[in-house]
């Protein structure tokens, strides 16, 4: 089996914990995934008119890559970049009318019926390697942490393209699996505003209120996402919220990917502390995990 | 405020285009509501999507048109995955805004855009938020 992995853009820049932290961690868990040699942007959305072809070529122009490349699967971080890659893999192998419209479209590359698997990390740790042995091989096991599995719409929405259709418990068996506690949450596939935080922000902010209040009534200390709109938008408003005192606390909020970082026993150079919030630090400190010399984001 | 319903308002060539650029049969629709209970930014909405859809039956073209619901709507998916009906609404939102859109109007303006928004916003969010707001 041959995997490449797909960053997507703000992974480079803005999500860099989210990648640094999980690259670090597939190294030192000896999976092999290699960044496709060349790619672009997936589009972030899903094109959802049923006339508008040219915005599902960027997504299956990866897709393409990934088959060049030889590679079986496709594996994501980044939950937007998942649902648009995933979404277009399925018009590409289901839609022959328009499949065919989009591979006579792209005249450099090779046709494409679908052949590439597109996996979410997560997804790919649990059948790939497997939570025990995953669990084998931590050297800091976040025993005593009670964490809260924010899944958002795109790893679970639509249900075609659903990290796990069945039970949706996949990020909470990952956390078990780190050694934590699992907590679940009413609020846990509520959007966070998603981009409109661009036209509607008091909406957004709204609604991250009520997605942290549920999380913290449920016993969370920290929150968990591998989106980083959501990241940014659960984040960001949590000041001005307690200000306004719709939520209790701060709540830190970390990727999935930093957290199995800190359990295999990487340090701050891998899960990258630098690049969260100071309430998400203090947490750190508080459980005596190294956060190395941090630059604190308001 | 009265409104005049009669086969002389009803749009027959809106409803099919609505039909066409969704995918969507809108006639479906019963609007029993369960997608405004499951919609996110439900709670500042003025219209919520049932009315959306009862207007959208009725070829309300205008009306719909100068609605904010679609342009609060965050593609989240929770309406559709919902709907006992089986209709995509996302898609049917994605519809109403593509007809203002493709008039050459923009829903926001990405040079307002304040300056330190656009240096913190991930990309996913420029490019999520230009696709669905801006023509």
């Amino acid at each position: 089996m041959k995997v490449s992995y797909y960053p997507g853009c703000t992974l480079k820049t803005k999500a860099k914990h989210l990648e640094d932290s999980a690259l670090a961690s597939l190294a030192a868990l000896g999976v092999d995934v290699r960044e496709l040699p060349r790619w672009n942007c997936c589009g972030a959305v899903h094109s959802l008119a049923d006339d508008d072809l040219i915005h599902h070529v960027a997504p299956v122009r990866d897709l393409v890559r990934a088959m060049d490349e030889g590679s079986d699967r496709l594996v994501t971080l980044c939950s937007m970049c998942y649902n648009s890659l995933a979404r277009a893999n399925l018009l590409m192998r289901n839609d022959e009318v328009k499949r065919k419209t989009i591979n006579d479209f792209m005249t450099e590359e090779n046709d494409y019926h679908g052949e590439v698997e597109v996996e979410h990390l997560i997804t790919f740790l649990r059948d790939t390697l497997g939570w025990d042995n995953l669990r084998a091989k931590l050297k800091a096991p976040l025993t005593g942490m009670k964490i809260a599995s924010y899944y958002g719409c795109t790893l679970v929405r639509p249900k075609d393209v659903a990290i796990e259709p069945a039970s949706g418990r996949v990020i909470n068996e990952f956390v078990e699996a780190l050694g934590a506690r699992a907590v679940d949450f009413g609020a846990s596939t509520v959007c966070c505003g998603s981009y409109q935080v661009l036209a509607h922000p008091d909406s957004v902010t709204e609604v991250v209120g009520r997605i942290i209040q549920s999380a913290t009534d449920a016993g969370a200390d920290a929150l968990i996402l591998s989106c980083p709109l959501c990241e940014y938008n659960l984040v960001k408003n949590q000041e001005e919220l307690l200000q306004k005192q719709k939520i209790a606390r701060r709540l830190p909020v970390f990727y999935f990917s930093q957290l199995l970082a800190m359990a295999l026993g990487l340090g701050p150079e891998s899960y990258r502390p630098d690049m969260n919030d100071a309430a998400s630090v203090e947490f750190l400190k508080s459980k005596n995990f190294p956060v190395g010399s941090t630059a604190i984001r308001p | 405020m009265a409104i005049e319903i009669s086969e002389k308002t009803i749009k027959h060539e809106f409803i099919e285009k609505i039909n066409q650029l969704s995918a969507q049969d809108i006639s479906m629709c019963f609007q029993c509501g369960t997608c405004g209970g499951a919609c996110p930014m439900s709670a500042r909405m003025a219209t919520l999507p049932r009315k959306i859809m009862r207007m959208l039956q009725l070829g309300m073209e205008e009306r719909i048109l100068e609605l904010e619901t679609g342009w609060e709507c965050a593609s989240c998916h929770a309406c559709t995955v919902n709907c006992p009906r089986g209709i995509d609404l996302a898609r049917v939102m994605e519809a109403v805004r593509l007809l203002v859109l493709r008039k050459n109007i923009n829903k926001i303006e990405p040079s307002r855009l304040p300056a330190a928004a656009v240096r913190e916003l991930p990309q996913i969010a420029l490019v999520s938020g230009f696709r669905k707001l801006t023509s």
